[in-house]
C-alpha cells in the first residue's frame, strides 16, 4: 500500500498538504503524531470516506483514490475508526453479520478464529453492542475489520481512553493480526505505537516529517521531544 | 435529584403517559362508547403508521426530509381507486373471496407503481440533495406540486367516490358494541405490517444492514455496502408503504382527492417526531398515541382534538427530546 503526495480538503481547510507513507506487509506501520497533524484525515482518506484532491493512493497495483468506500472494503482493507463505529442498537452477534460480507465456510472458520482472539465477545454474543464496556466495543470493532478477508487493516487510536490493562490486550491481538494483515496504525499513544510498531510515519501539519524503523525512534529522545512532546528525561518506551 | 429521574426514567414515564392516556378518557365517557372510540382511534392509528413507517425509515437511514411523502400517498390511493374501477365487478360482488382478492391486488399493484416512482424520485431528485435539509425540504416540496399537479391531468381536479369492498361494508354487533368491520380490517393490517417489517429487519441480513445504516451511514460504507443501493431501496420500500397507506385511507374515508396526502403528512411527522427517527416500533406506539388521542378528544372536546396531538409531542419531546424510541437505543 502507497500513499504518494496526497492531499485532503476538509471544508476549506487543506489537512494533508502532500503526504506521502508505504505500508508493507508483516509489518504494522505507526502515523504517530501531535493531535491535529492529520492522522486520521490520512486513513479516512485512504479508506475513501475523505476525497483525495491530487496524488494517489494504490492498493495491491491498483490506484483506489477514486474509488467509493464500500469498494475499497471489498477490496480486502477493513477499518476501525477513532469512535470505533460500533453498531450499539444491534447485538454483537448482529454486528459481526453486517460485517461479513460473504457467509461462506471459510468466513465461518474466520469468525471462529477471532472470536477465539476475542473471547469476551463469545460471551456477550447475544447482548446488545451499546452495553459493551470500552474495550469490549473496541475488540468488537477490530474482530468485525478482520472477519472478512482482510489483508490491510486502517486502525485508529484503538487505545483510546482504555485501562491499561485492556490496552496489553489489544496489543496482542494486533500482534496476532499482522501475522495475516498489513496494519497500519494511528495512535498518540507511544507505549502502544512502540509496543506493536515497525515503522513509524511522524505527520506534522498534514506532510510527514520524519520515518524510520520503530527502533530507532524509541532511542532517538531528541525526535520524540520535538515531534511528540515526549519529555528527554522519560524513560518510558 | 428529580430532574435527574425524569431522565433516566423518562422511557417508563413516557409509557406510563401514553397507557393514561389509554385510561383517562373512561372517566367521561360510557364503557361502549369508549370501545367504539378505541377501535376507531386503533385504525386511525394503524393507517398513519402505515404512512409514518415509510417516512421514519426514510428519514432515519437517508436522512431525508421527504415531503414528497404525502404526494406519493396520494398516488397510492389513486392507483388503487384505478384498480377498484377496472374490476368494479369484483369490489361489489356479494364474494369475500373476490373482494379481498381485488384489495390485495390493488395494493400490490398501488406498492409497486409507487415504489418505482419512488426509485425515479430518488435517483433523479433526492440524490442530488443527500445532506442538505433546507434544499430537500424545498426539491421534495417541489416533487410534490408535480406529482398533484399529474394526478390532476392523469384522474382529474375533482374528488372521487371510493368505492369500499362489499364484504368491508358495515359493523359487527359484538355484546351490543358496534364494531366497524373495516376499521377491525385496518388493524389487523398494520400490526400484520409492523410483524413483517420487524421480521425483515430483525431476521434477514439487507434488514439487519438497514438497521445499522441507520445509526452510522459512514460505517456501513467502510464495511463494504452500497449505500447508495440501499438508499434506493429504502426509498422504493418507503414510497410503496406511504401507497399502502393511501390507498387504505382512501377506503377509509370513502374518497380520493389530489392533495389528500398533504392533510395526512402532518400527522405522519408528528407521529414520527413522537416515535422517534428511523424507529418502526417508535412509529407504532406514536401512531397508536395520537390515533387515539385524536378520537378521544374530537369526542369529548371536539375543537381540541387537532391540538391535543401537538400538545402530546411537545410533552413527549419534553421528556425525550429524540421521541420514546430513537434509533440506536
Amino acid at each position: 500500500m502507497k500513499v504518494e503526495s496526497v492531499h485532503t480538503y476538509i471544508g476549506q481547510h487543506h489537512i494533508l498538504q502532500g503526504i506521502s507513507f508505504e505500508a508493507v506487509a508483516d509489518a504494522v506501520t505507526v502515523l504517530i503524531g501531535r493531535n491535529g497533524a492529520g492522522k486520521s484525515t490520512t486513513i479516512k482518506t485512504v479508506m475513501g470516506l475523505l476525497t483525495a484532491t491530487d496524488g494517489r493512493i494504490i492498493y495491491r497495483g491498483q490506484e483506489i483514490q477514486r474509488k467509493k468506500p464500500y469498494e475499497i472494503a471489498r477490496m480486502g482493507i477493513g477499518f476501525v475508526p477513532e469512535d470505533m463505529g460500533i453498531f450499539s442498537g444491534l447485538t454483537v452477534e448482529e454486528n459481526m453479520k453486517v460485517a461479513m460480507l460473504v457467509e461462506d465456510k471459510t468466513t465461518h472458520e474466520r469468525l471462529e478464529r477471532t472470536l477465539h482472539m476475542f473471547s469476551a465477545l463469545r460471551k456477550f454474543w447475544k447482548s446488545k453492542a451499546g452495553n459493551l464496556s470500552g474495550g469490549q466495543k473496541q475488540m468488537l470493532a477490530i474482530a468485525r475489520a478482520i472477519v472478512n478477508d482482510t489483508s490491510l487493516l486502517l486502525i485508529d487510536e484503538p487505545s483510546k481512553g482504555l485501562a491499561p490493562i485492556i490496552v496489553e490486550s489489544l496489543l496482542e491481538a494486533i500482534n496476532q493480526i499482522k501475522e495475516r494483515s498489513v496494519v497500519i496504525l494511528v495512535e498518540q499513544n507511544f507505549f502502544m505505537a512502540s509496543a506493536v510498531g515497525d515503522n513509524f510515519y511522524i505527520l506534522d501539519d498534514g506532510l510527514v516529517v520524519q520515518s524510520g524503523v520503530m527502533e530507532e525512534l524509541i532511542h532517538d529522545a531528541e525526535l520524540k521531544s520535538r515531534f511528540l512532546g515526549i519529555s528527554k528525561t522519560s524513560n518510558s518506551r | 435529584m428529580v430532574a435527574t429521574f425524569i431522565k433516566r426514567r423518562s422511557r417508563e414515564l413516557a409509557v406510563a403517559g401514553t397507557i393514561t392516556l389509554f385510561l383517562l378518557p373512561l372517566l367521561g365517557i360510557s364503557g361502549k362508547t369508549y370501545i367504539t372510540l378505541t377501535i376507531a382511534g386503533l385504525a386511525m392509528g394503524m393507517l398513519l403508521f402505515l404512512v409514518a413507517s415509510g417516512v421514519s425509515i426514510i428519514f432515519g437511514l437517508m436522512d431525508v426530509l421527504n415531503f414528497a411523502h404525502g404526494a406519493l400517498f396520494a398516488w397510492g390511493a389513486y392507483v388503487g381507486f384505478t384498480v377498484f374501477n377496472i374490476m368494479m365487478k369484483w369490489v361489489v360482488a356479494e364474494s369475500v373471496f373476490k373482494n379481498l382478492v381485488v384489495f390485495v391486488f390493488a395494493i400490490f399493484v398501488a406498492m409497486i407503481a409507487v415504489a418505482i416512482l419512488g426509485i425515479v424520485l430518488e435517483r433523479i431528485i433526492v440524490r442530488r440533495v443527500y445532506g442538505n435539509h433546507l434544499f430537500q425540504i424545498l426539491i421534495t416540496f417541489g416533487a410534490t406540486i408535480v406529482l398533484v399537479e399529474l394526478i390532476k391531468v392523469f384522474w382529474g381536479p375533482n374528488d372521487e367516490v371510493m368505492t369500499v369492498p362489499f364484504s368491508f361494508r358495515g359493523n359487527w354487533d359484538v355484546l351490543d358494541v358496534i364494531i366497524d368491520r373495516y376499521r377491525v380490517i385496518c388493524i389487523t393490517m398494520g400490526f400484520a405490517l409492523y410483524a413483517v417489517i420487524q421480521l425483515i429487519l430483525k431476521k434477514t441480513k439487507l434488514g439487519i444492514i438497514v438497521r445499522a445504516g441507520v445509526e452510522n451511514r459512514e460505517m456501513i460504507q467502510a464495511m463494504g455496502h452500497n449505500i447508495f443501493m440501499l438508499f434506493t431501496g429504502v426509498f422504493a420500500v418507503g414510497a410503496g408503504l406511504a401507497a399502502l397507506g393511501g390507498l387504505a385511507m382512501s377506503v377509509f374515508s370513502l374518497q380520493v382527492y389530489p392533495d389528500m396526502g398533504s392533510t395526512y403528512l402532518l400527522f405522519a411527522f408528528i407521529v414520527v417526531i413522537i416515535g422517534g427517527l428511523g424507529s418502526v416500533t417508535g412509529s407504532l406506539v406514536g401512531a397508536i398515541i395520537v390515533g387515539l388521542s385524536y378520537n378521544y378528544v374530537a369526542y369529548l372536546v371536539p375543537w381540541a382534538a387537532a391540538g391535543a396531538n401537538v400538545m402530546i409531542m411537545i410533552i413527549i419531546l419534553l421528556v425525550r427530546p429524540a421521541g420514546l424510541f430513537p434509533a440506536g437505543e
